[in-house]
């Protein structure tokens, strides 16, 4: 062995770097709702804090809960639409590529020959946005599970067929 | 044919010894204490009594009630007092047969005998207390089941013909005794201090009181102080020297009790480990259950060409991710175990790709900042000169990560990749190309702007990740490692040819992956 096939980038096959799909719009929308339920108990905790230190005449009225008040905001508002557009897929014959995170970016590539098992979930939010998770279980310890949220309610079914009518084909 | 058998009688005699040994603390705690008045004695040996007879009795009720049934296609254990439990476990899950002595049933000839099923838990049938000779027995009637279903799990690489165990590495006193040596360790330190906590507990003396230690080196003090100072110089020495010893007996004491007699023989069922002084254990790892390599090894013992090999497989040794099969050998003793697991060394032919260049110098920088931040507070507040040790450790640092970039590379090669990393020495990792499950290219803030990632291999049992990859590269690698994973479906991994003739047959890794499919 040791014939190492030279790496170089011109070689490698175009369809791992071909544009992505993007998720289902209401994505943004359950991720914006989830934010605001996290939200919630802290600005609670906020104000809550701020009337308990108010009779002290410490600092001027709005300090704690202001600032609270502005990241919350951010958070509900901005982050999702960044998160969202942040994420995307891209499924080909044999395997699925699944890019996620703002920060620390990951682009994984599933080869569907791996897949162990396939979950589709919906939680409350999502099922009210009509929107799923589709989950692909590997036998590696990396990437055990490999989940991919925010598809529409059919589409995730769909694939999930396509997936398994794969496995079915090969293993026969 | 059906036999239903009992494990062996003796095993009773051990678990009432257990139920005694563990009834002999609270006998001693009733005998120091106030319960029973004056005939405390009378009552502690009454609870130690009690126990034995209650211990036996239980432990002879759970031998009665346990039996193991080798059936035509399985192997059945009912067990339980009150309620019932059966398992019955398929010849066709059972991937191996481990036996374990210790050395109390080892006297008395019996031995632990597990059946694993790579259920990825602890969840494995196990029978204790059967006689050797029946271990034994069981074991080779598994692998004749084995053997007569079609040659769907024929072992990867060379595998000697008829049945004969080929020895692939044996370690002998002289080598563990070298071996133990660079296994130089303190622990026994660790171990003293916490006999003397248990002295603490049990005696007068206050081990924790510093005067009674303070009285104790004035008056040991004196004596010496007024032996001169070259005395005293050779008291230090001495302390030293045998401070250095009792490391290295520690060392070759560990190394001794946990390799001694270490064999690794190669059969058609795979693998064959046996090794330790007074716990003696036999795994078997089956060759196509082995995922990939790790060659490790240590800063000082790396100078000396001292390696380790261990097999990454699906079946967890005790504690660690993998199975330890060479445990202290030269490059060219672990060559051969290497090929028989069915991968390759590299060589002079390798061709290495280096991580990012870049990534040396991020870490380099980043990992000196702390350091060189927390110069600045000291050279501002602190006695004039102190602020050069962290300086210097920013400058310890920095070196330290340019010369571990020289140990940061990969090479793909046509059935399997390798990637080694470290500090001071390198650990290589091997994983055979068609066995990857999933490939994830993962990048950083920093690694973002400056153009490399981290390649995440999906290994089961084990993990394989190479850092600092150039991102073209990055991508490249994966779309490579693809092609040949997408080649092969999970459910003919196994079956498929051994890699040794793929890689004879196949120059070019298209042909390699042709031949898997």
């Amino acid at each position: 062995m040791d014939l190492a096939p030279a790496i170089n980038p011109s070689a490698a096959p175009s369809d791992d770097d071909g544009a992505l799909t993007r998720l289902h719009p209401n994505y943004a929308h359950a991720l914006r709702v989830r934010t605001t339920l996290a939200a919630i108990p802290l600005l609670f905790g906020a104000l809550v804090l701020e009337s308990l230190l108010q009779g002290e005449g410490l600092f001027p009225t709005g300090l704690i809960a202001g600032p609270v008040l502005v990241i919350a905001l951010a958070c509900i508002i901005r982050v999702p639409t960044r998160r969202y557009n942040a994420r995307g897929y891209q499924i080909a014959a044999d395997r699925l590529r699944v890019v996620r995170g703002l920060l620390f970016r990951s682009d994984t590539v599933v080869p569907f020959g791996r897949v162990q098992h396939i979950d589709v979930d919906q939680g409350p939010i999502e099922r009210f946005f009509g929107i799923a998770t589709l989950t692909l279980h590997t036998a590696g310890n990396h990437n055990a599970s490999v989940s991919l949220p925010g598809l529409g309610e059919e589409l995730a079914r769909e694939m999930r067929e396509a997936i398994r009518a794969h496995i079915r084909r090969e293993t026969q | 044919m059906s036999d239903t058998r009992r494990t062996a009688l003796l095993g009773v005699v051990l678990g009432a010894l257990g139920s005694i040994r563990s009834a002999i603390i609270p006998a001693i705690a009733i005998a120091f204490s106030g319960i029973g008045g004056g005939d405390r004695i009378g009552m502690a040996l009454g609870v130690g009594i009690a126990a034995a007879v209650i211990g036996t009795a239980a432990s002879w009720l759970g031998w009665r009630r346990l039996t193991y049934t080798i059936g035509e296609t399985d192997i059945r254990v009912e067990s339980g007092l009150f309620s019932r439990s059966a398992r019955s476990v398929p010849f066709e899950r059972i991937e191996d047969v481990s036996l374990e002595a210790r050395p109390l049933p080892r006297l008395l000839g019996l031995v632990t005998v597990k059946f694993e099923t790579g259920a990825g838990g602890g969840d494995d049938l196990v029978l204790q207390y059967l006689a050797a000779s029946e271990g034994e027995r069981l074991r080779r009637l598994v692998r004749e089941r084995h053997d007569e279903q079609p040659a769907a799990r024929t072992p990867a690489g060379a595998v000697p013909a008829g049945g004969e165990d080929e020895v692939l590495f044996t370690m002998g006193p002289a080598r563990l005794v070298t071996f133990g040596l660079f296994e130089f360790s303190l622990a026994v330190f660790a171990v003293l201090g916490g006999a003397l906590q248990y002295v603490d507990n049990i005696t007068d003396i206050d081990v924790w009181n510093a005067d009674f230690w303070y009285r104790w080196l004035k008056q040991q003090g004196s004596t010496i102080a007024a032996l001169g100072p070259y005395a005293q110089a050779i008291g230090a020495l001495a302390g030293l020297v045998g401070l250095i010893v009792i490391g290295f007996v520690t060392g070759v004491a560990r190394t001794g009790l946990r390799d001694w007699g270490f064999t690794l023989t190669l059969s058609a069922r795979g693998f064959r480990r046996r090794r330790g002084l007074l716990t003696r254990t036999d795994v078997v790892i089956p060759a196509h259950r082995v995922q990939g390599l790790v060659i490790g090894t240590g800063p000082l013992r790396y100078r000396f060409g001292w390696h380790s090999l261990s097999f990454v497989s699906l079946a967890q040794d005790s504690e660690s991710e993998s199975h330890v099969v060479a445990p202290f050998a030269k490059m060219e003793e672990l060559a051969p175990i290497v090929a028989a697991a069915g991968f390759c060394l590299p060589d002079a032919g390798t061709v290495w790709h280096r991580a990012s260049k870049r990534q040396r110098t991020d870490k380099a920088v980043l990992g000196s900042a702390p350091f060189v931040l927390a110069a600045i507070p000291v050279a501002i507040f602190a006695p004039p000169g102190l602020f050069l040790i962290p300086l210097g450790a920013a400058l310890v640092t920095v070196a330290a990560n340019l010369y571990a970039w020289e140990f940061r590379r990969f090479a793909l090669g046509e059935t399997q990749i390798i990637a080694s990393s470290g500090f001071l020495s390198p650990t290589s990792r091997i994983a055979t190309r068609r066995k990857l499950h999933s490939v994830e290219i993962a990048q950083g803030p920093v690694a973002r702007r400056r153009g490399y990632a981290t390649v995440h291999l999906g290994l089961a049992g084990g993990s394989f990740a190479i850092a600092g990859v150039p991102l073209a590269e990055a991508l490249a690698l994966r779309a490579n490692l693809l092609e040949t994973i997408t080649a092969t479906d999970y459910s003919r991994l196994d079956g498929a040819p051994p890699p040794a003739r793929a890689r004879s047959e196949a120059q070019s890794g298209f042909s390699a992956n042709l031949a898997a499919t």
